[in-house]
């Protein structure tokens, strides 16, 4: 059993991968759902076709996809700096982690939004709908089961992002598995962070599967 | 109600492909009317031109007075509004029940929820699917999934329902049924419809008109009892093949050209409508001094308007047959000499 010092370290970092991963992954999808929603509306035949637009957004979302992000988190100290404050502490380490997640977002709502029938969006502009109506009554609702597998995709993969956070002091499980487990030789402290972050993904795509299956009308 | 002019529809895509080449159709308020032509004939690029999904290089599409092309965006959705449309693949939101589909049109419109739900419940009736009213489309055969989206398209009375291939995917028990509800529809609400089909018993069964087209190019139009009784264009003779067998067989052909001498003719006879019921045959034979002898005979429905062939061998002394000929045509019975080399 890990004595007491050691679950209080465990359940503060826990608490801080929780804090890091859903703040990021709500502000990412703030931004990259309406990204990914543009992205598709603006291909050619759609209801916003923007030909330049769609590219800029496309490789804008490629390049930001296409960065390490262990790179970015250096790149952008300065921009973090700008916007928390400080380049250091779990607050700070948000700012890359979202940075990294808005593409990764935007990416995956425009593959969910993808998915919906040509026919169903030609059957609601055939009744007179404004773009604006079938994004919010044809496309999301269309798309809510893929959306929220995305979504799921998404803070999964932003749970394997923080764990890199700890390069910045940005705390959580991932900095003690290197802090304690690694650099002190813990082997103990490391596995049980990596039993967390195991249970942590399986829970949340449970979570997400779960949801995403009781929304779907297929 | 609607008519168009000179309408011309090119595709540019990895090749240029002439959909529509110089399209004009003339639809009158209140009737069904068939667009019939084979796959790639530009059917779809025809009528989707009605509702503005298309916009034509050329030419006009006037609905009930309005230009559609002088329309602004907005123009056009509210002018769509009044234009509705069923699909082949039915095309209902998955993430809605059959009553929530039904509602969309008008939620769109903006009208408020108390209107709708009785308006849907109105429509569901229509439809004969009340009991439907919570599925959702997944949970649907085909045909109601088809029923729901005619439902869908009638809810903001509309003035024109277009139908593309709507039947296409049902089978023929359901098409039946549900090219029945359309006729129905169209006497109780007296709106138009266009419809586009690639099969012939589609436009036998309910329209009044007809046009078919094939590259792009309206190939023969008129009431569907004529073009069906004696189709003039090649491509309607193609269509009709098969269907309505207004043809004759080949073999009795021969034959007719074989015997054929002054005492004797080879006929066919077309009835329509009520005359099909009256024995102007057994008149001829009872006034004249002629035989006759049924070779092939068919009697068919287009609509409602019954409709029979025959194809007859009369024989008797010339002037007895010519005048027992004058008797039948007197009768208003459309008659064709085969043959009497
Ligand atoms: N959006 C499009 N882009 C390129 N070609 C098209 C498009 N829509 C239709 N076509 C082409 O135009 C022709 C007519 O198509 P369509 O009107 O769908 O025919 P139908 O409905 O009679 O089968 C076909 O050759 C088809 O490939
Ligand atoms: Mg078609």
């Amino acid at each position: 059993m890990p004595s007491t010092i050691m679950v209080n370290m465990l359940w503060t970092a826990t608490l801080e991968t929780l804090y890091m991963v859903g703040v990021s992954v709500i502000i990412a999808e703030v931004i990259g759902l309406p990204l990914g929603i543009l992205m598709v509306t603006s291909e050619e035949g759609h209801i916003l076709e923007n030909f330049w637009l769609n590219k800029i957004l496309s490789f804008i979302v490629n390049v930001g996809r296409s960065i390490p992000f262990i790179i970015l988190l250096v790149a952008i100290i300065p921009f973090t700096r700008f916007v928390v404050g400080t380049s250091i502490g779990t607050a700070a380490a948000i700012v890359p982690l979202t940075v990294a997640a808005i593409p990764f977002a935007a990416r995956v709502v425009e593959s969910s939004l993808k998915e919906v029938d040509s026919g169903v969006v030609e059957a609601a502009l055939s009744m007179g709908a404004s773009p604006w109506q079938i994004i919010v009554k044809v496309l999301l609702p269309e798309a809510l089961p893929g959306l929220i597998l995305g979504f799921t995709l998404t803070a999964v993969n932003l749970v394997g992002y923080s764990a890199m956070a700890g390069t910045i002091g940005g705390g959580g499980l991932g900095d003690l598995a290197i802090r304690f487990g690694y650099q002190r030789f813990r082997g103990d402290v490391m596995l049980y962070t990596v039993i967390i972050l195991v249970v942590l993904v399986q829970a949340l795509q449970m979570l997400g599967d779960k949801i995403a299956r009781k929304v779907s009308r297929h | 109600m609607i008519e168009l002019r000179q309408v011309y529809k090119t595709f540019y895509g990895e090749k240029q492909v002439d959909a529509l080449r110089g399209v004009d159709l003339k639809i009158p308020a209140g009737k069904i009317y068939g667009i019939i032509g084979q796959s790639g004939a530009g059917k779809s690029t025809l009528i989707r031109c009605i509702n503005g999904l298309e916009t034509p290089d050329h030419g006009e599409i006037i609905v009930d007075g309005v230009d559609l092309s002088r329309l602004s965006s907005i123009e056009l959705r509210n002018a769509r509004k009044k234009i509705s449309m069923i699909f082949q693949h039915f095309n209902l939101l998955s993430s809605r029940t059959a009553a929530a589909n039904i509602g969309f049109p008008l939620e769109i419109s903006g009208v408020d929820k108390s209107a709708i739900k009785a308006r849907v419940n109105e429509m569901l009736q229509l439809v004969g699917l009340s009991d439907k009213a919570n599925s959702y489309p997944s949970q649907l055969s085909g045909g109601q999934k088809q029923r729901v989206g005619i439902a869908r398209a009638l809810a903001n009375n509309p003035q024109v329902l277009l139908c593309d291939e709507a039947t296409s995917a049902l089978d023929p028990e359901t098409t039946k049924s549900v090219l029945q509800l359309l006729a129905e529809i169209n006497q109780k609400m007296g709106l138009t419809i266009v419809l586009i089909t690639h099969e012939m018993r589609v436009i036998q069964e309910i329209c009044d008109y007809v046009a078919v087209i094939e590259n792009g190019q309206i190939q023969e139009s008129g009431r569907v009892i004529d073009v069906f009784t004696s189709p003039r264009s090649s491509a309607a003779k193609r269509m009709l093949q098969g269907t309505m067998n207004t043809q004759i067989p080949q073999d009795l052909l021969q034959r007719a050209n074989l015997n054929s001498n002054g005492k004797q003719v080879f006929l066919k006879l077309s009835f329509v409508g009520s005359l099909a019921h009256e024995p102007v045959i057994s008149s001829m034979l009872k006034k004249y001094a002629v035989e006759a002898n049924i070779l092939f005979g068919k009697i068919d429905q287009i609509k409602d308007i019954p409709f029979g062939m025959l194809f007859l061998e009369v024989s008797g002394e010339p002037d007895q047959i010519e005048k027992a000929l004058k008797y039948v045509q007197d009768h208003n019975v459309e008659m064709e000499v085969i043959s009497n080399a």
